[in-house]
């Protein structure tokens, strides 16, 4: 395989945006749709073949003796700050790259369909079209960067994309304000992130990946341990590099915009807020793995963030109205799950599972919450109403939304055979391989999600039936939105059947997978438990919930209103902030810096007057100055030099 | 006598094959065809632009026994210089092609390209000698040109301000150089004399000289205080004169300084005079934008612009190194396109309507709103914000300044710095006009010629990519790196 089609993979997106974000205007509706499509299409067939070349060509240059090798099908320089330390681009092949091209292009060609039905009467659609391509195309380049740099540079463009298409209907002040909330907490932890790139790079001296990876001791060994506030350097930069990391994969405490941004349009929340960009997080901390494996502490805390906000996250799903919400916080905890399970991957137990298992769990994550996202889509789209009091008993109305939501709700809830039961159970092994603790605990987050994921199943398809029907039927959608509900339904049967082993695993030598059955078999009952408890519940209209609620309304409101973090978020800036530091700060700026700028100003300005008399237009004058000028400067400098 | 040594002058040979062929068609071709001598120039200067670029880079080598010598620098600064003069060739044909200088085009054409020549020259000669010539070369038909709207007093005027003040400097020049020759021991070979300043003491006669020659350079390049000349010539100039003026004119002569300063003067830089660079950059910046502040006519204003802007390129030959060639160059060449962008745009509304004024520009958006864009990106970028190649190239420029270390140069960048703030304010005056502005357009809305339209997407392109396509940098860091030796040996 040569370089070409790896460009193509980054070319034919970014053509597509560029095509479609300034011809759009001017080309009929269908055409943008139908070029994105295509164009995303094309990028698709070629990223599974680039991924099934590596995967399974058995070349030379991708493995050998069954080590799978990571190889840079092409690295340019695109800025040199010294002689060592230069900003590349390239295009990095390796397992969790090839596997993150087949997610991306997959999901993204589901989305870009889907799009054409869920979108069509909406103003503005090439110009969504043109966000897609442009999203896709930074994502594909954040996947494949050969160096931190890149992902950096691709990392931001990806925030960028997310910020466009949640403020896609950008005259509802509430998606406003949430692009803009998604994007301020994004690059507000995206500091963390360059802070901890510029002190990685500072001590190695490299941005490059593999040249981090393949020597984790010599990155340790060339911060010549060097500490700051009680912790290693090299700590602090992977904890600080993790940040971002936490930003972008909405973990606690920055996993508030995450929610909001559920303002964007449903395919939009399926690529980008649910099976891509926030897997972001987790991807990085598993592609700088070995650099995080030498640095225990920082492992430790991507372990507990994740488990803290894997459970927080499921309680507050347990009691949202609005169904796209129940789905982002429910996207919040599995991230968590696949972060924790990278904490507790150490080599040394169970040959790093927990490592393959997040990604396994990322591979099947990506592929049912899509199709969990797409079904709310068309939900959305059958009813208007994004909450579910104002749907129920829609089952008999959309068999297949019905249906293909059934199997995307058993693949999360983690039953067999669906493709969720595997990957858990992987994680879940790995986590009661580290400490019996963590796998207590997230066996606990798995029931709560069976039980929150159910409960909105039922409501929406079963408990009583919406009396608005009968004014307006609510229908299956059209054949572009159907397509990819049944195409990602048959996915999620399938996936956990992969040998996933096989392919991605830290070391990139294959590790044979098998289900651990004491895990197993207490991870599908209380799986099966909590999803008997949401039917007592649910499936009927009855009373207990709210019976249920009234019993505790102070932890029922505390969940609903998400444990009060937007809350705590607005007094610590506007009351803290705003009013203690930037007070000062403005006067500062008003009085310091502005009356100084103002001086400059009215310096130059007379200055600028006074000397007007040099420029006479006399050229007796210019011939003496000139003159003048060349003998003062040799008379001044042999003073000064006296 | 041994010919293969010419393939060295293959960019001056290329040269002049042109202007033999548009000299020739345009005293023997009928009356008819002279119609045909602008498309012609044109073709043959883009070929032969082209021609250059794409060559395999084999130019290495001295001719004329080292008088005339080619390295991969000079090869660049000569392909940036015929990017430059093949874009005021487009932008001057619809002045040269309206009635009242029709005929006069040929010489035009033959003018611009013997100046061009003259700088070559002036690039490659490695003795005085051969770099008077060039410099003459470039500077008397340049006054015949800025006198060529025959029927216009003001080009009179600054014809006659510009012969005056270019045989004053280049009097002064001479005498530089004759005190050189005196301290060289008799030589005028740049090699010669580096070595024989090397082992001499420093003297009152060696300060006059080195403040003689610099004020003769310092000519061309508008150098303060010896750049009093500009504004007028700048303002009378036809507009197509003024920009070849204010962009390839100074381009070539700031090589020139570099090779000249570093080269021949290396020995005494830290000595002498990097100091006396030191005072003539911030007088040069600070007194180009003091009165670039006050100018209401866009031409005049341009003149003051490109004084303070050859401070900027100043900053590169006083770092002295590797990475003050590389910056410069690329502040050349950043400086080429978004000069001339702003220089289209001008002499695009000046054949149009004749209005040259800040004020008319006023509300121009409305009626011109791609002229509009161009000027704009020309004047972010000539204000060096990003991501425009002007931001890229200041970076680029302060860094090679800072490179040496030296605390001095910190605070020369500094002061450079607070310059470029004020710097904004002018050049965002202009965008003001154009965008803000609420009155009415004064200036209706047309179509430009296709001409002066490429002319145009040239500049907006390079304005747009040079910074983000670093290649460019880097072909020509890796030029100034492979060239070090023989530029700076005698410095550090």
């Amino acid at each position: 395989m040569g370089v070409t089609l790896p460009i193509l993979i980054l070319a034919l997106p970014i053509t597509m945006f560029l095509v479609l974000g300034l011809g759009g205007v001017k080309m009929p509706r269908k055409m943008a749709g139908v070029l994105g499509i295509l164009g995303m299409g094309t990028t698709a067939v070629i990223s599974y073949w680039v991924a099934f070349t590596y995967f399974f060509s058995g070349e030379a240059a991708y493995i050998v003796d069954g080590v799978r090798q990571q190889v840079q099908m092409f690295d340019v320089t695109w800025l040199a700050f010294t002689q060592s330390l230069v900003v590349k681009i390239g295009f990095l092949l390796d397992p969790i790259s090839a596997m993150m091209l087949v997610v991306i292009t997959t999901i993204s060609f589901m989305v870009h369909l889907y799009s054409w039905g869920y979108m069509e009467h909406e103003p503005g659609f090439q110009r969504y079209y043109a966000f897609l391509s442009l999203f896709s195309f930074s994502m594909l380049g954040l996947v494949v960067a050969t160096n931190i740099f890149q992902m950096y540079i691709f990392w931001e463009l990806v925030g960028v994309s997310s910020y466009l298409l949640i403020g896609f209907f950008y005259k509802l002040p509430s998606a406003v304000s949430a692009s803009k909330k998604a994007f301020i907490v994004t690059r507000f932890a995206d500091l963390g992130f360059l802070i901890g790139i510029l002190i990685l790079s500072f001590y190695t001296d490299t941005f490059n990946f593999i040249d981090m990876t393949n020597n984790p001791q010599g990155v340790l060994a060339s911060t010549g341990g060097a500490t700051f506030m009680g912790a290693s350097v090299l700590t602090w930069a992977m904890v600080l590099i993790f940040t971002g990391g936490m930003g972008k994969s909405a973990m606690m405490p920055l996993h508030i915009w995450l929610p909001d941004a559920m303002e964007g349009p449903t395919p939009v929340s399926a690529l980008i807020h649910a099976a891509t960009m926030v897997v972001a997080g987790v991807y990085l901390v598993a592609r700088m793995f070995p650099v995080y494996l030498v640095v225990e502490t920082s492992l430790v805390f991507v372990s507990v963030i994740g488990a803290i906000t894997a459970f927080y996250a499921a309680v507050v799903a347990c009691t949202q109205i609005d169904i796209k919400r129940v789905l982002a916080f429910s996207t919040i905890s599995q991230i968590a799950f696949m972060m924790t399970s990278l904490g507790v991957a150490w080599p040394e137990l169970h040959d790093g599972l927990g490592y393959m298992a997040s990604m396994f769990h990322l591979f099947t994550h990506a592929m049912f919450k899509a199709l969990l996202f797409l079904g709310a889509g068309a939900l959305i789209h059958a009813v208007h109403s994004n909450n579910y009091t104002a749907m129920g008993g829609l089952r008999k109305y959309m068999p297949i939304t019905h249906w293909t939501f059934l199997i995307g709700c058993l693949a999360i809830a983690g039953i067999w055979p669906f493709s969720g039961f595997f990957s858990k159970d992987e994680m879940l092994a790995a986590m009661f391989a580290q400490h019996w603790f963590w796998g207590a605990w997230m066996t606990m987050v798995a029931g709560l999600t069976a039980f929150y994921m159910f409960r909105l199943y039922y409501l929406i398809f079963w408990w009583e039936e919406n009396p608005h029907y009968k004014e307006h039927k609510p229908h299956d959608a059209p054949w572009q939105m159907s397509v990819p509900l049944i195409f990602l339904a048959a996915v999620s049967c399938v996936a956990g059947f992969i040998p996933f082993g096989e392919f991605v695993t830290w070391n990139r030598a294959p590790y044979h997978i098998h289900i651990e059955l004491p895990v197993a078999a207490t991870s599908l009952t209380v799986a099966v438990l909590a999803i008997v408890l949401a039917t007592v519940m649910y499936a009927k209209k009855n009373p207990i919930p709210t019976r249920l609620k009234d019993m505790m309304p102070g932890l029922w409101m505390a969940a609903h209103r998400r444990f009060y973090w937007d809350e705590i978020y607005m007094f610590v800036t506007h009351k803290i902030i705003f009013n203690g530091i930037c007070r000062g700060i403005a006067w500062f700026d008003r009085h310091v810096i502005d009356a100084t700028m103002d001086g400059f100003a009215k310096v130059a300005q007379k200055t600028s007057y006074a000397i007007r008399g040099l420029q006479s237009g006399n050229i007796q004058l210019y011939v003496l100055w000139y003159f003048a000028g060349a003998v003062l400067l040799a008379a001044i400098t042999w003073i000064c030099l006296l | 006598m041994d010919y293969s040594q010419f393939g060295a002058m293959r960019p001056e040979l290329i040269l002049l094959g042109i202007f033999l062929i548009v000299f020739l068609f345009d005293t023997f071709a009928g009356e008819k065809a002279r119609k045909a001598t602008t498309p012609l120039t044109l073709v043959l200067f883009g070929l032969g632009t082209v021609a250059m670029w794409i060559l395999p880079d084999s130019f290495e080598g001295s001719v004329f026994g080292g008088m005339y010598v080619s390295t991969h620098t000079c090869v660049w600064i000569k392909n940036i210089l015929n990017v430059g003069a093949f874009i005021v060739l487009l932008q001057s044909v619809k002045w040269i092609e309206s009635p009242d200088d029709i005929v006069r085009k040929g010489e035009f054409y033959e003018l611009l390209l013997v100046t061009l020549f003259g700088m070559y020259l002036m690039i490659s000669a490695r003795h005085f000698l051969l770099f008077v010539i060039g410099l003459e070369a470039a500077s008397l038909p340049l006054a015949a040109l800025a006198a060529f709207s025959k029927k216009k007093y003001e080009s009179h005027e600054a014809a006659i301000k510009y012969i005056m003040t270019a045989v004053f400097s280049s009097a002064i020049l001479m005498m530089g150089l004759s005190f050189v020759y005196g301290l060289s021991g008799g030589s005028l070979y740049f090699n010669d004399i580096a070595l024989a300043l090397a082992s001499s003491s420093m003297s009152g006669l060696l300060l006059c000289a080195l403040a003689f020659v610099l004020a003769g350079l310092g000519f061309k390049l508008s150098l303060v205080p010896f750049h009093l000349w500009t504004a007028d010539v700048y303002q009378g100039a036809p507009t197509a004169v003024t920009s070849y003026l204010s962009v390839v004119s100074k381009g070539a002569a700031a090589f020139a300084f570099f090779v000249i300063f570093t080269q021949c003067f290396g020995a005494v830089y830290a000595d002498a005079w990097e100091w006396m660079l030191y005072a003539v950059i911030i007088a040069t910046i600070t007194v180009g934008n003091l009165f670039a502040m006050r100018q209401k006519n866009m031409k005049r204003f341009m003149a003051f612009s490109s004084v303070s802007q050859a401070g900027y390129i100043m900053l590169g030959v006083i770092a002295g190194n590797a990475i003050g060639m590389a910056s410069m160059l690329f502040y050349i060449f950043v400086y080429v396109v978004s000069n001339l962008g702003a220089f289209a745009v001008i002499s695009s509304i000046e054949n149009e309507t004749g209005k040259l004024s800040m004020d008319d520009y006023r509300g121009l958006h409305k009626s011109n709103p791609w002229l509009s864009f161009a000027m704009t990106l020309a004047m972010f970028s000539l204000a060096g914000i990003p991501p425009f190649a002007g931001f890229f190239s200041k970076i680029l420029i302060f860094t090679a300044a800072t490179s040496t270390g030296s605390m001095a140069l910190y605070m020369l960048v500094l002061i450079a710095l607070i310059n470029t703030i004020i710097s904004l304010y002018y050049y965002l005056l202009v965008v003001k006009a154009m965008w803000i502005s609420p009155d009415e357009p004064v200036i209706p809305a047309y179509r430009s010629a296709c001409t002066e339209r490429v002319a145009l997407w040239l500049c907006v392109a390079g304005i747009v990519f040079f910074g983000l396509v670093s290649p460019i940098y880097q072909g020509i860091f890796n030029a100034s790196v492979s060239d070090a030796l023989a530029f700076f040996g005698m410095i550090h």
